[in-house]
């Protein structure tokens, strides 16, 4: 996640009011993350009653319903569309944001305006503006019936494609921010070369740009894959029954079952899985600039 | 539950708003503590907003009691709010306005203060089903409204009525309905059994639940949307995209007086009827203020009131009324209704949850 290299020097030696002012983010991060996760953690281990609440206790209950084909079917779906709107986001990032680093300043500034304009809206009023935009009655689809390409408008939404829609809607602008100070301080010079060594733009693009950039590549994967892993807006609106995401069925435990023990080891257990995902994708992206080296080596080699 | 007529999120956000500037504004104002006052939840949005400017205004001028009106999400989610305060000794509202399966649960930790009937004189004009016990005969509820599910097309899509629940399976209307997407609100195991099974007993037992529910199975491919949030439902519905499906019935009738091309009918097999109690906090320390406002609420031109402005099902007795025959059809119905089995969303919750959770995803 680190794309900007941490200022190290001047970490150590804090000054007393230095100090004080690094204890407040500790408090806030300790009272509006740390307590609420262990009063989730607990309640994960309490007892359910049936038809009721939960009672204090210590049991694994709640944990052992995982073991069950259909928890893992909806566990795998969560994760298969959260990488792929990943995947589609940063395709549609890399070059989007390699284009807007090297723009004139004012319409830079214009597009990251834009974009920065998207983060304001909710879930709620992007998930309800595509479920209409992608409807029959007053969807997209309308214009191929205007144009004379199809007779009736195809109704696109709840599917497959949809969830994915929404997903990549919501994650693209948060793509474009962690790879846009790494590719606007890419130095010009490079790309430069390599064309003046003969390499066609798309192979200095690919052999050159991209390996450049494989740290903010790996770190706004992580950004798009945790944020829409916890979707549950979108996957309920767009969404058919087989897309309905494990958040999805967390708050059906927690609004409507009342059933807070499963909904909280459920929402651990998420936690747990795309925590190892964020460590394992990390340390991949670790070694990541020795083959950004060797991809140098291969392009020298080839070019001559 | 969710009331059907307060989802609507426009209503809803301007509701807060309204909500958070008469929160500021009574802050400053000393009378509501001074006189007696009542903290009364209701579902908010339109909801809450027809109580606070028809029926609590007429109350306090007649009692002296100022009701203190808070809106509440959904019975369950009040009921997580209203059960952690109450072992805290608190009462975030003295009565609430909750769901049949919410109540339910309240009792298994007595959640619910007991009601004297003798306080409640009024309490006989209501059908006797409306008088909510725990198992020991104590009366913890005093039905407030009550509602209806039925079966709504859009009429551009389909000029003639549907008649049966059975049109949910026919073939021809594949892709076309809209169904809400759990047991304990769709209650679409109770419409299987009306109209496929006519048991009252199957939907005591597993196997029968499992009966039943491969038959429901069966109308899958005919489902476009399986919804959780009213509101997506009903813009598809007017718009026709979505053009058949359950829903609620005073709803459905608004939207048809806005001009929508959207009808409700009850089926021949009935609709379900669904209600809402009023229920008082065992924390609560206006047990004597709460008796008067129930009491209240069981008057029947009270109750005559509120389904002519607020659309909602009464619960006293229909001769009791003064409705005119088509006011109490645009609310309600003389025939029998499909009844919900509360204690099958009870007591075998978890178990239907994830069957029924298997069905609709599989």
């Amino acid at each position: 996640m680190n794309t900007t290299p941490a200022p190290a020097t001047t970490l150590q030696g804090f000054s007393r009011s230095e100090s004080v002012a690094m204890a407040w983010p500790m408090i806030m991060l300790a009272v509006f993350f740390v307590i609420p996760f262990g009063t989730m953690l607990t309640i994960s281990f309490f007892e359910r009653v049936p038809g009721g609440f939960f009672e204090p206790g210590f049991t694994l209950e709640s944990y052992a319903r995982f073991i069950d084909p259909f928890f893992f079917k909806s566990l795998g779906m969560t994760m298969m569309i959260a990488a792929s709107a990943s995947v589609i986001c940063l395709a549609l990032a890399v070059p989007f944001t390699w284009s807007l680093s090297r723009m004139r300043h004012h319409s830079r500034v214009f597009w990251l305006v834009a974009l920065l304009s998207i983060l304001s809206l909710s879930e709620v009023i992007i998930g309800f503006s595509w479920s209409l935009l992608l409807s029959r009655s007053t969807g997209i689809g309308n214009i191929l019936v205007w144009l004379g390409i199809e007779n009736r408008a195809p109704k696109l939404s709840p599917g497959l494609g949809a969830v994915l829609t929404g997903l990549c809607y919501l994650g693209f602008p948060y793509a474009v921010l962690v790879l846009f100070p790494q590719l606007s301080r890419l130095d010009p010079t490079l790309h430069e070369a390599a064309r003046m060594l003969g390499a066609s733009p798309r192979r200095a693009f690919m052999n050159v740009v991209l390996p450049n950039i494989a740290k903010a590549l790996v770190a706004a994967f992580i950004m798009v894959f945790v944020f829409t892993l916890g979707a549950y807006l979108i996957p309920q609106l767009l969404g058919k029954p087989q897309q309905w995401t494990l958040p999805v069925l967390i708050a059906d435990q927690a609004l409507f079952q009342s059933n807070l023990p499963f909904a909280a080891a459920m929402s651990i257990f998420l936690l747990g899985v795309s925590l190892s995902l964020v460590v394992c994708v990390g340390w991949l992206g670790r070694t990541a600039p020795h083959d950004q080296d060797d991809a140098h080596d291969d392009a020298r080699s080839e070019e001559a | 539950m969710t009331h059907p007529i307060l989802k609507n999120r426009r209503r809803f956000l301007a509701q807060s708003a309204a909500l958070a500037g008469a929160a500021a504004l009574g802050s400053g104002i000393s009378r509501a503590q001074s006189a007696e006052s009542l903290t009364v939840a209701t579902y908010g949005g339109y909801f809450e907003d027809s109580f606070k400017s028809i029926i609590y205004p007429a109350f306090t001028e007649e009692t002296g009691i100022e009701i203190v009106s808070v809106p509440e999400p959904t019975s369950d989610a009040w009921l997580i709010q209203l059960e952690t305060a109450a072992r805290a000794n608190s009462a975030p509202a003295d009565v609430s306005m909750i769901a049949q399966t919410a109540m339910l649960k309240g009792q298994r930790t007595e959640l619910w203060a007991p009601l004297d009937l003798e306080k409640l004189p009024n309490h006989t004009s209501l059908s006797p089903d409306f008088i909510h016990t725990y198992s020991d005969g104590r009366v913890d509820g005093i039905g407030a409204v009550a509602w209806y599910l039925t079966l709504v097309t859009n009429t551009d899509v389909y000029p003639d009525a549907p008649s049966s629940w059975e049109e949910l399976w026919n073939p021809d209307n594949e892709d076309s309905l809209g169904l809400m997407a759990l047991a304990s609100n769709s209650f679409l195991l109770e419409i299987t059994n009306a109209t496929f099974f006519k048991d009252p007993e199957i939907l005591m037992s597993e196997a029968g639940i499992e009966k039943v529910l491969a038959k429901l199975a069966e109308l899958k491919p005919n489902v476009a949307l399986w919804y959780r949030d009213e509101g997506q439902f009903q813009q598809a519905l007017q718009s026709g995209e979505v053009p058949m499906g359950q829903y609620y019935h005073d709803v459905a009738g608004l939207a048809a007086a806005d001009g929508h091309p959207v009808r409700s009918t009850f089926p021949s097999e009935g609709g379900i009827r669904d209600s809402g109690c009023w229920a008082v906090s065992r924390a609560s320390s206006k047990q004597e203020a709460a008796h008067t406002f129930i009491n209240y609420m069981c008057r029947p031109d009270v109750q005559a009131t509120l389904a002519r402005k607020v659309g909602t099902s009464p619960t006293v007795k229909r001769d009791l009324l003064d409705l005119s025959d088509e006011e109490f059809a645009s609310v309600s119905s003389v025939d029998t209704p499909i009844t919900p089995v509360y204690a099958m969303h009870n007591e075998r919750a978890d178990w239907l949850n994830q069957v029924w959770t298997e069905m609709v995803t599989g």
